[in-house]
Formats: structure tokens, C-alpha cells, sequence
């Protein structure tokens, strides 16, 4: 069974078609690219699949684990293992870091019928990852992501993943903002997850952080339909030769179906 | 409409009936002023500017008395104490001794009862009961100064720094009774002292606390004030306080306002001298169909002081709060530093906040803000806690808390700040 298995999905907002039937199937272990321009559609599907309820699903299916995912709430996306590292992390003042992340690892344990980790074996955890991960500890003792830096908000994305632990990790434009050396460590982060049991889903506009998490599929979504698909030379292509030639080759079966 | 007449005559009659025996000289005369004086305002109306989002009519329609006594309050003085405070607990206008500990304060500081205070310490009270609560124009004040006659005095004698905090706790508890307390707080140059004065109430009483309370800060004084209000859902609480602080005095007030069915606050603060630092703060929780009306006024009248100020109220349900703060800079408070902000965050479709911020600023070389905010939880926020594992519940107490937090963290007597959190969290 493929742990994501996406089938004719079309989505709205604000009236809007933005997803016009998307199929896409990821197994565990897989490392996905999906490029796109913007307004293809690539952050869309990404905040379809966290449950953003500003987006309307119009058609289509989405089994996770074989499970209709679009019924769920997104806390119970995510405590059946799905995570999305926001293009935009939020920022919540009046919120420490380290009290948010423990709500939420112990939301999602509890989901999953786990104990609660104490004060001492959650701080044994977290230390741990901050290792991995080259994350400044005086992070944890600030607001969530407030006034954090671009760089900064998005390692401590990163940083929540490796805690949370997520069987699907869907990465929005991760990358967008973010220097080469952030690229780096983030992809350092990501790549440290990368096991059988897991997947990833790395939405992009640029190739550049593909050279770092290597993906083993490449999809190329235009106009909220994915019109290509190929292994990860795909992404030096459409690096060099840009997205115009798709878009050309994708204007001519609509032309013929008319 | 019941004729507003009627409740004057009823308060007249209360008036009349009241004990002047053993009163200091000076007394009586300012009690028969201030009964003349609410005679002639009555209670005030909506077309009076300072109550026009606050009807009072609830209060006025009931022909409340003074509490017959003898009720047992213990379980409500345990509820409402705080663990290891000294405390001067009142129980519907009367001073319980059994449930009071006031006999060691150090440096000569103490905490008495009003009444025995105007017979044993007049001459210490005489300079400040009645001189900064003026009721000229403030019906409620002139209530309660022509009809108190119990309260707590807390006097800190100069140069005297009280470590641990003072709890003044009013229990409201008989159905029908008026309670007037009268708290008088005086700190002499130099001293130091944290008063945490509290009303709170059983949950089904309808009763009316008119409280007023007046605070003497001397030069190089500082004193931390939390107020806070636990009536029942039922209880009228109008309150009034007026503070008085003299040159380099350091003053902060906490007001949290948690209870009542009307809840109306005034506080007051005249910064008579240079080098002064007021903080008022302020904290309302609102459900049900709960009205909280907070009016602050700050009043720099000299040169190179600091206020600051804020404000932030949860409302729910159809709930309804008021805010009116006004800043007066005066012609010679030049350098003045004054800062106010109010923020509400609205929980229902039906609750709702009147909010105004007014300064009146005549020195030109000063630095005033203000800002008021109304808003509902972030969406955005919600569905990044959300997206987290954190179920909807949880993630709405989690930024309700945060909201809250930025006020309940300044608090610094820990018991209180320690009931605050478990109140803010389990209300959200």
C-alpha cells in the first residue's frame, strides 16, 4: 500500500480553480520533488494535504495509509504522521518554544496511545535533535518563531520535524529565503530523517535544494495538474531550460481537447 | 422605568439610620457632605459620558441594606485566601477577626480594621480618608463616603519595606446586602509595600459592593497594588480607586476583574511630583452576559514622570466590556513618558468591547502613545498549533493563555500569579 495516494484532486480557494487534478502515489522511503512556478498549484497541495480549511477540495481523493485523509482534522493528520514545514512559519507570541513543542510531541504521542514524555526525558530528546540539527538552545527559550530570523524560522521547521518524528514530511519552499549554508543544514536535517519507514515531499521553486535532499521522483505541476514526471535529472532540466518548454508542451493537448 | 428618586430616598433612609458614636470630629461632617451631595446626583444614567456604555439600572432597582450578619464565611475565606498571606478578611461589611492574621507586620507597619483605626489613629487618617477620593462628581464615591464604616487602613511608616505582601480580602455573601468598604493605604516616604485587596463572593447572592479605596504614596515610596475581583455571577461591584503619589514614588496596579454580574473600576492616579513611575495594568475575563467597565485616568501634573498602561480583556459568550482610558498632561508636565495600550480579544459573535482611549495634552515637549486592538484568536496561529498534533481545544487555551500571559507575568506576588495561571488556563 502506498502510504500517500493522491487521485484526481481538485481544489479551490476563494472561488478560484487552483488544483485541477492532481495524481500523485508516494511509498515509504521515497523522496519526492514537486516544482512548480508560482501559482501552479505546488503550495496548495501542500496546505491541502495539512488540512488548511481556506483551501475547498472540489473532487478527487486522498488516501494516506489507506485512510481517507481529507476527513481528518489536521491534529489528526499529524498524529497519524504527517508534516508540513510551512513556507510562512507562524509566529505566536506569548508561547515559549519548548513548552509548544512538548504539547505537541504529547498530543501526538497520546494520539498514537503513547505516555507523555516527562520534563526530563522530553529535554533528553530535544537536546539530541538541537545536536543534529546545529540549532542554537537559547531558540527553545524564545516565543515561537517570534522575531526569529527567515533562517531561523525555518530550521526550527526542521527542528520540529526531527522532534515530531512524521512518517510523511511535506517541506513548502523550505528553501525560498534561505541562503546556502541555511539550504545546507536544513537539507543536513532532512536527509538525517530519511529512512524506509518515511517519505518526503520536497515543494520547490528552484532546484537548488534538490542538490542536497536528492530526490528520488521529480514532478513538475503546472497550472494544478502535474504534467511531468521523471527521476531527479528532471530537476537539473528544468534548472537549466526553465519551465517555458512545459508549459509549451502542456498548452498543446489542451488545444487538441478543444 | 422605576423613578430614580426612589433608590436616593432608600440610600437617605440608610443614611439616616447610621452610627456616628466614637467617629473623629472631622468625620461626620464629610459623611453628611457626601450624603448631601449623592442626594443631589443620583445614581448616574447613560446620558451621563462616564456611564454611557454601563446602565446601572440593575443596581438601583434593588433596595439593598446593609448585611444582617452572621454569616459563616470560613469556607469562602479558605476558597478565596491566599496560603501564607497576612490577611484582614471582611465579611459583608464587617471586619471577621477569626479569620484575620494581622498581629506581626514589622517596623511598626499595620493592617487594622477602618473602624478602630478612626478611634485609635484619627490623627493619622485625618490627612488622607476623604481627602483624595473626591465625590464632587462621582455619585458612587459619594455613596460610599457618606454611608462606610468599615474597611481596612494599612499604614507602612516611613522607611519601612514590608517583604511579604498584605492580602485585604471583602467576602460578599448575603443575598440583598450593601457593602461599602472603605480601604485607605497609606505609605510614608521611603517605605515599601504590595497589597493584594480582593473582593470575592458566593456564586448565587445578588449583592453590591461600592467600594472605594485611597492610596497615599509619599516621596520614594513604592507600592504594588493588585486588585482582584471573584464576586458571583449575581453581585454588583462598582469600585473606585484614587491613588496620590508624590515625588519619585513608584506605583503599580493590577486590576483583575474575574467576576460580577456589572463590574465597573475606576482607577485614578495623580502624579503630584517629579521623577514618578505609575504602571496601571489591567485584566478582564468575560462570559455569560457579563459587563466589565474599566475608566483609568492618569493625571501628570509634574514634569519628567512615566506611566504606563495596559489593558487586556478575553471576552466570551455575550459578554461586554468597556474601556475608557484617559492621559492629562498638564502645561508643566514637560518630559512626561506616557504609554497606554488596550487589547481585547473577542471569543463569540455576540461579545463586544466599547473602547477609548482619550489624552488631553497641554505640555509640547512629551512623549504619549496609546493603541487599542480588538481581535479574535488568530486563524493562522490555530491551524499552525494545529498542524502540530495540538487538538482545536488545546490550541485555543494556548493562545488564550499567551494572550493573558504578558499581564498575569508581571505579577509578582506568586500565589496570586499562581491562581492567575490555573484561572487564565482552565477559562479558556
Amino acid at each position: 500500500m502506498a502510504l500517500l495516494e493522491i487521485r484526481g484532486l481538485t481544489a479551490e480557494a476563494d472561488g478560484k480553480k487552483i488544483l485541477k487534478g492532481v495524481d500523485l502515489t508516494v511509498n515509504a522511503g521515497e523522496v519526492h520533488a514537486i516544482m512548480g512556478v508560482n501559482g501552479s498549484g505546488k503550495s496548495t497541495l501542500a496546505n491541502v494535504l495539512a488540512g488548511r480549511e481556506a483551501y475547498k477540495v472540489t473532487g478527487g481523493e486522498v488516501l494516506y495509509k489507506g485512510q481517507d485523509l481529507l476527513e481528518m482534522e489536521p491534529e489528526e493528520r499529524a498524529g497519524e504522521g504527517l508534516f508540513l514545514a510551512f513556507q510562512y512559519p507562524v509566529e505566536i507570541p506569548g508561547v515559549n518554544n519548548t513548552y509548544f513543542l512538548k504539547a505537541a510531541l504529547n498530543a501526538i504521542r497520546k494520539y498514537q496511545g503513547q505516555e507523555p514524555l516527562d520534563a526530563v526525558q522530553f529535554m533528553a530528546l530535544v537536546k539530541e535533535k538541537l545536536k543534529i540539527l546545529h540549532i542554537d538552545p537559547s531558540l527553545l527559550q524564545r516565543p515561537v518563531n517570534e522575531g526569529f530570523s527567515g533562517g531561523e524560522k525555518k530550521r526550527n521547521e526542521i527542528f520540529q520535524l526531527a522532534v515530531l518524528d512524521p512518517q510523511l514530511a511535506i517541506l513548502d519552499e523550505t528553501d525560498s529565503g534561505l541562503d546556502i549554508d541555511a539550504i545546507k543544514s536544513v537539507s543536513e536535517g532532512v536527509n538525517a530523517l530519511r529512512s524506509p519507514d518515511r517519505a518526503v515531499v520536497v515543494v520547490t521553486h528552484y532546484q537548488r535544494i534538490l542538490r542536497y535532499i536528492v530526490p528520488d521522483f521529480v514532478h513538475v505541476l503546472l497550472d494544478g495538474r502535474i504534467v511531468l514526471s521523471g527521476g531527479k535529472e528532471l530537476a537539473q532540466k528544468v534548472d537549466t531550460e526553465g519551465f517555458e518548454w512545459l508549459e509549451a508542451q502542456a498548452r498543446q493537448p489542451a488545444l487538441a481537447g478543444n | 422605568m422605576a423613578s430614580m428618586t426612589a433608590p436616593v430616598d432608600h440610600y437617605s433612609a440608610l443614611f439616616a439610620r447610621r452610627e456616628s458614636a466614637g467617629l473623629p470630629a472631622w468625620l461626620p461632617p464629610l459623611q453628611r457632605a457626601a450624603h448631601s451631595r449623592f442626594a443631589e446626583l443620583g445614581f448616574p444614567t447613560r446620558r451621563d459620558e462616564e456611564w454611557r456604555f454601563t446602565d446601572i439600572r440593575p443596581i438601583a432597582e434593588v433596595p439593598f441594606r446593609p448585611a444582617s450578619g452572621g454569616a459563616d464565611a470560613g469556607a469562602l475565606a479558605a476558597e478565596f485566601g491566599f496560603g501564607g498571606l497576612a490577611q484582614i478578611v471582611f465579611v459583608d461589611g464587617r471586619y471577621a477577626p477569626e479569620l484575620s492574621s494581622i498581629d506581626e507586620l514589622p517596623g511598626g507597619a499595620k493592617v487594622v480594621p477602618l473602624s478602630g483605626a478612626l478611634r485609635s489613629h484619627a490623627a493619622l487618617l485625618e490627612p488622607h480618608l476623604g481627602r483624595y477620593a473626591a465625590f464632587e462628581r462621582e455619585p458612587f464615591v459619594a455613596l460610599n463616603t457618606a454611608l462606610f464604616a468599615e474597611g481596612a487602613f494599612l499604614h507602612v511608616p516611613r522607611g519601612v519595606a514590608m517583604a511579604e505582601p498584605i492580602h485585604i480580602l471583602y467576602l460578599a455573601t448575603e443575598d440583598g446586602a450593601m457593602i461599602t468598604p472603605r480601604t485607605l493605604i497609606v505609605a510614608d516616604e521611603g517605605s515599601q509595600a504590595t497589597v493584594v485587596e480582593s473582593y470575592a463572593g458566593s456564586g448565587t447572592a445578588v449583592t453590591f459592593t461600592n467600594a472605594v479605596t485611597e492610596v497615599a504614596v509619599a516621596e520614594r515610596a513604592f507600592v504594588d497594588h493588585y486588585k482582584l475581583q471573584r464576586e458571583g455571577d449575581r453581585a454588583f461591584h462598582i469600585a473606585q480607586m484614587k491613588v496620590n503619589l508624590k515625588a519619585q514614588s513608584v506605583f503599580s496596579s493590577h486590576s483583575i476583574t474575574l467576576g460580577a454580574a456589572i463590574a465597573r473600576n475606576d482607577v485614578t492616579a495623580y502624579l503630584g511630583g517629579r521623577h514618578i513611575e505609575c504602571t496601571l495594568n489591567g485584566l478582564y475575563l468575560g462570559h455569560g452576559s457579563r459587563l466589565i467597565d474599566n475608566h483609568t485616568a492618569i493625571d501628570h501634573a509634574m514634569p519628567d514622570c512615566g506611566s504606563h498602561e495596559v489593558y487586556k480583556g478575553i471576552l466570551d459568550g455575550r459578554s461586554r466590556g468597556v474601556f475608557n482610558g484617559k492621559i492629562f498632561v498638564r502645561e508643566d508636565a514637560q518630559k512626561t513618558d506616557a504609554k497606554q495600550t488596550n487589547r481585547t480579544l473577542l471569543l463569540s459573535e455576540d461579545a463586544q468591547i466599547n473602547t477609548k482611549p482619550q489624552l488631553e495634552i497641554f505640555a509640547d515637549d512629551v512623549k504619549c502613545t496609546h493603541g487599542a486592538t480588538v481581535g479574535q484568536l488568530n486563524a493562522e496561529q490555530l491551524f499552525y498549533l494545529r498542524t502540530r498534533g495540538i487538538a482545536l481545544d488545546e490550541a485555543r487555551a494556548i493562545l488564550i493563555y499567551a494572550f493573558a500571559g504578558d499581564i498575569v507575568n508581571r505579577i509578582k506576588v506568586p500565589a496570586l500569579r499562581e491562581a492567575m495561571d490555573e484561572i487564565v488556563g482552565s477559562r479558556s
